[in-house]
């Protein structure tokens, strides 16, 4: 846990922060509304004897007490995914709808793209792409076990994504849940700080930079890009938004997000941010009981 | 008449007639296999495009995409043709063969769980076209598919591939 009491100017309670670090997390599941209403997937788990809690900020996302989520009838029939709770607020925050294009540009394994197209009613185009081929095929397994038939798989550099492969030339929506340092996932994966660094967020930051500008180029004027990471790091975060602001045509907009949370950073170690970054949100471990997490919406503007 | 070119997404032509790659299925021969053979109504599949990439490996797509098209997936594989019978996938299956009404076998708790594991099993009750069958259970009120079975001498034998089989 050493590597996190950086964070200690930071974070409100930071005892009770760190304590919840060390406490393991139970298993969340994801209703997939592609395959099943919520109503059928709550009365095939009851039927199955499967004790569950629906999270009170979205009724899609359930905390369930088994041991082995994966050996059940609904997650056999698709009816429900298993994905971290804070893993479902991206897509929520991104909004998707039905008949739009939407790039997810680091999409394995496919929990928050599948996500998406469900959020679309599975119509329109879900654009999964992601840089790492072994990863692809649990893409690939996932998007097919949970019947999204509105996903198009690409294995590219989001970087410097090329939309010559399809007929239209901008998204209207793009996640970039980015590869991170995962300090936020150390509750379902005590190694998550084995190889922690600052150079690690340093070389980490420049990716990240390098996909949500892309990712704002690729969305039409008045599009939404959503930025995310299971990370603290205001170098891969704040200053990852700060970077595109300067760069690129956007504003950082609101969202309502009913999971307690705080706000973004406006300045981190001699750095200042743009007061506009308030309106992100950091999800700690003790706030709510779950992994952490960092999301931040984006309007791209002319 | 061209070749297949196994690489990359081919849109399926509307029509026999308008076939231009060897041995390549239409759209029409697959919307009536699913019905002539499941029953499952052709509007079932209005939204939706028909793609092959591979020998035979059918594609079912909802999304927007130019023909032909190289990228790594669209939607789901949902049939194997170029052989002499057509195979549905168990993922097609448990997406749209809740619409199916013909060879649908269903399952008690018990074969149900044996098909999931991929089990073969003798089931003497089956009194329908042998060949590729649904195989279904009742779960929160409704019958749910759960996969593709080969049904032939009185004995189901599950298709569910190995990477998507559960003990449950």
């Amino acid at each position: 846990m050493e590597p996190l009491e950086r964070y200690r100017p930071i974070i409100d309670d930071f005892d009770a922060f760190l304590e919840a670090c060390e406490r393991p997390l139970g298993n969340a599941a994801r209703v997939n509304t592609i395959k099943a209403s919520v109503e059928r997937t709550l009365e095939a788990l009851e039927e199955e004897g499967l004790a569950y809690e629906q999270a009170d900020w979205n009724p899609r996302v359930l905390r369930l007490e088994t041991g082995s989520p994966g050996s059940t009838w609904t997650s056999f029939h698709g009816f429900t995914h298993g994905q971290e709770e804070v893993s479902a607020v991206p897509p929520v925050v991104l909004d998707p709808r039905p008949g739009e294009r939407v790039w997810d540009s680091c999409a394995a394994p496919g929990g928050k793209a599948t996500q998406i197209a469900a959020l679309m009613g599975d119509e329109g185009t879900v654009v999964a792409n992601d840089n790492n081929l072994g990863r692809i095929s649990a893409l690939r397994f996932n998007a097919e076990r949970l019947g999204a038939t509105s996903l198009a798989v690409t294995n590219a550099d989001a970087r410097n994504y090329s939309l010559n492969r399809f007929d239209f030339d901008e998204f209207d929506r793009a996640l970039v849940d980015a590869p991170c340092t995962c300090e936020g996932t150390i509750r379902k994966n005590p190694d998550a700080l084995d190889n922690w660094s600052e150079g690690a967020i340093a070389s980490v930051s420049g990716v990240q930079k390098g996909i949500l500008r892309r990712a704002i180029q690729a969305t039409r004027e008045g599009g939404t890009v959503v930025y995310s990471t299971c990370t603290f790091a205001p170098e891969e975060n704040e200053a990852v938004v700060q970077h595109v602001l300067e760069e690129e045509d956007c504003r950082v907009v609101d969202f309502d997000l009913d999971l307690e949370h705080s706000p973004g950073l406006t300045e981190w170690d001699g750095d200042e941010y743009d007061a506009s970054l308030e309106r992100a949100a950091r999800i700690y471990p003790h706030q709510n009981d779950t992994g952490g997490f960092f999301v931040a919406k984006l309007e791209v503007t002319a | 008449m061209s070749e297949n070119d196994g690489q990359r997404f081919d849109r399926l032509p509307a029509t026999p007639a308008e076939r231009i790659v060897e041995g390549r299925v239409s759209r029409e021969e697959v919307v009536d296999y699913f019905e002539d053979r499941f029953g499952i109504p052709p509007e079932t599949f209005a939204d939706y495009t028909f793609w092959e990439k591979g020998a035979g490996k059918i594609w079912i797509y909802a999304g927007e995409a130019p023909t032909p098209l190289e990228i790594e997936a669209i939607g789901m594989t949902c049939l194997r043709t170029r052989q002499e019978h057509w195979k549905p996938t168990t993922d097609f299956v448990q997406r749209f063969g809740g619409r199916a009404t013909d060879c649908v076998i269903e399952l008690d708790s018990e074969e149900a769980r044996a098909f999931a594991t991929g089990e073969d099993q003798e089931i003497e009750r089956w009194d329908g076209d042998w060949g590729y069958l649904i195989g279904a259970h009742e779960i929160a009120g409704d019958l749910e598919p759960i996969g593709i079975g080969l049904y032939v001498h009185g004995e189901l034998r599950s298709m569910v591939p190995k990477g998507r089989q559960r003990e449950l």
